[in-house]
């Protein structure tokens, strides 16, 4: 097998997640086009593990808790998207990143507290 | 050129045709769908490069979990249905940085590796019992690590998308 393969794919998907993040205006499709990226990086740890091998294959644990922070940082994007969303709703386009503008955003004066835990609503409402 | 590269040639098409897809499709929903594909072609790289765990681990959690949270997302912020064509910004700066990173990086990867051979008959396969060997004896500390950062990642989740005023919700807003 020849490893450069590897690496000329991981590189390859990698600077098309670059190109995604830069032109992309819609809020989760910047998230996607950073998965391509994570998915770039991973590819590259697998196919160093394999090529050059090491004893405790710190290439494959690499890529599998990569995958794990990439479901971490996922769930907290998409969550800060919802909320952008919620904010925004009234706008034509809410989670257009390029009209997002802060003065627009309800300021923390403004913003009611968080009721206490220990009223009724509980976490699903 | 063994069957080996053939295969990776093979799905890293696949996954590089998928992903320029992704970044370029004027559809919000087929961008998520063109990225299940490109995910799946990863994870078949993967199986060729002998490491099962990691690829049977990325069809599960990324594109079982991640992919289908991302579609959800999709769907709750009301994504275009249908083409729209100001999804983008201005291309060519974008075009212009990524292909020079990928000249670049490609230029250094070939010089560096280019004509070395692997022989994969005898690397040690990653399959799930020698990965939860490893895992469990040398990477122990980072897995509890990683256990405590999802804990921070799924209440940090919860706490930024709840409704601050529970009084103010409208049928709509329940998610």
């Amino acid at each position: 097998m020849h490893p450069v393969l590897g690496y000329v794919l991981a590189v390859a998907l990698f600077c098309i997640g670059v190109y995604g993040v830069l032109v992309r205006r819609n809020a989760v499709l910047v998230l996607m086009a950073v998965e391509l990226m994570l998915a770039g990086v991973n590819i590259m740890f697998v196919v160093g593990d394999v090529a050059v091998g090491s004893p405790a294959h710190r290439g494959q644990v690499s890529a599998l808790f990569l995958i794990v922070l990439a479901a971490a940082e996922v769930g907290i994007g998409l969550s800060i998207v919802l909320r952008l969303y919620r904010t925004r709703k009234a706008m034509t386009d809410p989670i257009d990143i390029d009209t997002v503008d802060t003065a627009d955003l309800p300021s923390r004066t403004a913003q009611t507290k968080l009721p206490p835990m220990s009223s009724a609503e509980g976490l699903g409402s | 050129m063994t069957i080996t590269d053939v295969l990776l040639a093979i799905f890293g098409a696949l996954s590089v045709g998928a992903g320029i897809l992704v970044v370029t499709t004027a559809h919000v929903v087929r961008a998520g769908l063109w990225l299940v594909v490109a995910l799946s072609g990863v994870a078949g790289c993967f199986l060729v490069l002998t490491a099962e765990f990691v690829a049977w681990v990325q069809l599960l959690i990324y594109v079982g979990a991640v992919l289908v949270l991302l579609l959800f997302a999709t769907m709750m912020t009301r994504a275009p249905i249908g083409k729209r064509y100001d999804l983008d910004r201005r291309r060519w700066p974008a075009a212009l940085i990524a292909i020079g990173a990928f000249g670049a990086l490609v230029a250094l990867l070939i010089n560096e590796f280019g004509t070395r051979k692997v022989s994969l008959a005898d690397t040690d396969a990653g399959t799930a019992q020698r990965m939860g060997e490893v895992i469990f004896s040398d990477w122990v500390l980072a897995f509890e690590v990683l256990s405590v950062l999802l804990l921070a990642a799924l209440i940090g989740a919860i706490a930024i998308s709840r409704q601050s005023t529970p009084d103010s919700q409208s049928s709509s807003d329940r998610s």
